[in-house]
């Protein structure tokens, strides 16, 4: 992990309609660092993240990413990966044409490499031989990583996750978890994930942010551990404090 | 300037592709064909990748090196990665590369015999389907009417604004054009015989009978009925249907009753409606081509109507309204498969529905005519 910042937020205020959910945050991620924004339900977790991807236009502060400022549903090879909540396959397509069209789109590989790269990718994330499966086909946690697979496709070195832990068992859920370590360690992908999720967060984040509903602000950042241990605002203690004793 | 190199060199009995630089995706496609083009022609048992002088790997290009290797040993021959430093060799087993790959299998596509055989099974799930729902239906149906407190009658105005109100424009002007382009037809014929005024005859009885009922509940199939297959099909597949029924509220109770209610309520008034524009397109062809006058055209009209015309018409749409509801919620309710069942579902349910409603106008036809009616 180097200091070098791959995304940059500045000023940024986030909301839709007439809602503002968060009002100028700023923050850095740096480059190969698992990034964690963190919060409450409904404090804008996930809107923050459509905003870091280009799916939301700020009205207000930028979004940059290597240097380069994120416009709106930006149309162009992406230059990271996404991966969202629900997995977002295509169900039309098998697994295999999911991960592949990243590929046939955006190089000029013969169908014999992107065959090779769709095989490798899927092989990573544990989904080996799976390509002519249906998403419906396969169970929550496969359509997550299929998922990561398609976001990888590209070799992209800066990847989003929106929860990805949403909705899995923990066994399922510590798996993914691993993986996502591994892709960060070694390939040196950046990783930003939206989570609330404590075990997740104590595992695998170097540093976060956290975001508060009601005074729409980031109220800390910093590792996980620091946060748990020395922050001395209460609603980051009761965050890290009663969710674990929750768990 | 591409940051790799590849070469071969033959010692003996093997041979060792050298690879050197950094080895990045972008560059991909250039290390595909360069490396296929040094193993072509390859005789040597052994072909081993020299990964010493690699600065860096990424997954892509890894995954592509990989590939080279399964071909290789597909072809008998022995391949292995050597000399790769730690932080390479972590791609490399990242990537299985100590493991091979299956080839990429496509789907088969099915038998002629086998897509017989599924639909056949298709049929008769879809069959068993529509009469569950109608069972449901009626269970439904008897159970509101013990307990009307139960009935979701909160839902009924709003949706018949929605299928009634909001479609009186296009009811309107399709009922107006098919009076207009059905008085012009037969004008043509009937000023042959100098009976121009019996267009009002021909328009007001084909209006109120047939085309008046059967082209509302056209449209109101393409807009409500789609718009109900697409919407239930919708909360099915993200599992608000499931949510109803955790919740103790069954779909057809809470949203299939107050949606066929509704159609049901509104299509005769959108029905009158079509009636009073259809011989209203009709006069003005007899006014603009047939010199008639707008008393005379209206008494003939009158003259030739009874009001079980328009009742009937009324009687056929009421029929209508409910079949168009029922298919629609029946398909939505059936909808499995994301947003690929979805429209499919909605597609299924405005095909099915007019066919039904031409089936169903066919029987009132003969119906009627048996009666006398």
């Amino acid at each position: 992990m180097s200091n070098e910042s791959i995304i940059r937020v500045v000023d940024l205020t986030i909301g839709w309609d007439d809602v503002i959910l968060q009002k100028n945050a700023t923050f850095d991620v740096r480059r190969g660092e698992v990034f964690a924004i963190l919060g409450a339900s409904g404090c804008g977790k996930s809107t923050l993240m459509r905003y870091l991807v280009g799916l939301e236009k700020p009205a207000h502060g930028t979004v940059a990413i290597a240097g380069e400022v994120t416009g709106h549903s930006e149309v162009g090879r992406p230059r990271f990966g996404v991966v969202f909540q629900s997995g977002a396959l295509f169900a039309s397509m098998t697994v295999g044409d999911n991960v592949a069209l990243p590929l046939v789109t955006w190089t000029d590989l013969v169908p014999e490499a992107v065959g090779a790269i769709v095989g490798a990718k899927l092989c990573l994330v544990g989904l080996r031989g799976l390509e002519d499966k249906l998403p419906s086909e396969l169970s929550g946690g496969m359509r997550k990583r299929a998922a990561i697979a398609r976001a990888m496709a590209l070799e992209p070195n800066l990847m989003f996750l929106d929860e990805p832990s949403a909705g899995l068992d923990p066994v399922t859920s510590v798996e993914l978890d691993e993986l996502i370590l591994v892709l960060n360690r070694a390939l040196g992908l950046t990783v930003v994930v939206v989570t609330h999720e404590l075990a997740s967060i104590f595992k695998i984040v170097s540093r976060c942010v956290m975001l508060d509903k009601q005074s729409q602000s980031i109220i800390a950042s910093g590792s996980p551990l620091e946060l748990r241990d020395t922050c001395t605002d209460a609603r980051v203690r009761d965050f890290f404090h009663r969710t674990s004793e929750a768990q | 300037m591409r940051g790799f190199s590849l070469d071969r060199g033959v010692d003996g009995a093997s041979d060792t592709v050298h690879l050197r630089g950094r080895f990045e995706f972008a560059e991909a496609a250039a290390l595909w064909s360069e490396a296929s083009r040094l193993l072509t022609g390859a005789s040597t048992p052994r072909i081993d990748f020299d990964l010493s002088k690699v600065d860096a790997v990424d997954g892509g290009t890894m995954a592509l090196l990989v590939h080279l290797r399964t071909r290789l040993r597909a072809e008998g021959k022995a391949s292995e990665f050597v000399g790769a430093s730690p932080h390479v060799q972590d791609v490399v087993h990242l990537y299985e590369g100590d493991l091979d790959i299956r080839p990429r299998r496509k789907r088969k596509p099915q038998s002629a015999i086998a897509q017989i055989g599924g639909e056949t099974i298709a049929v008769a799930i879809e069959t068993q389907l529509v009469l569950a729902f109608l069972g449901q239906m009626i269970v439904s149906v008897v159970e509101t009417a013990r307990a009307p407190r139960t009935g979701n009658w909160g839902e009924v105005w709003p949706t018949m604004e929605r299928v009634g109100a909001d479609a009186v424009p296009v009811v309107v002007l399709i009922n107006f054009l098919i009076g207009f382009v059905m008085a012009f037809q037969g004008a043509v014929q009937l000023k042959e015989f100098g009976a121009n005024i019996y267009v009002a005859d021909l328009v007001g009885l084909s209006i109120t009978r047939e085309l008046a009922p059967l082209m509302t509940a056209i449209i109101l199939c393409g807009r409500s009925g789609a718009a109900f297959a697409a919407e239930l099909g919708s909360m099915k597949v993200s599992e608000e249907i499931d949510a109803l029924h955790a919740l103790g509220l069954g779909p057809i109770r809470y949203l299939v009753l107050p949606r066929t209610l509704a159609l049901v309520l509104a299509i005769p008034f959108l029905v009158l409606l079509g009636d009073a524009v259809g011989i209203l397109g009709g006069l003005v062809v007899g006014l603009t081509s047939l010199d008639l006058t707008v008393v005379g055209y209206l008494l003939e009209t009158k003259r030739a109507l009874s009001v079980w015309d328009v009742y009937s018409g009324v009687v056929k749409s009421v029929v209508f309204g409910g079949a168009i509801a029922l298919i629609a919620c029946q398909q939505g309710l059936a909808t499995t498969g994301g947003a690929m069942g979805v429209g499919r579902r909605t597609t299924s349910a405005v095909v099915t529905t007019f066919f039904i409603l031409v089936v169903l106008d066919a029987a009132f036809t003969v119906l009627f005519h048996k009666f006398h009616l």
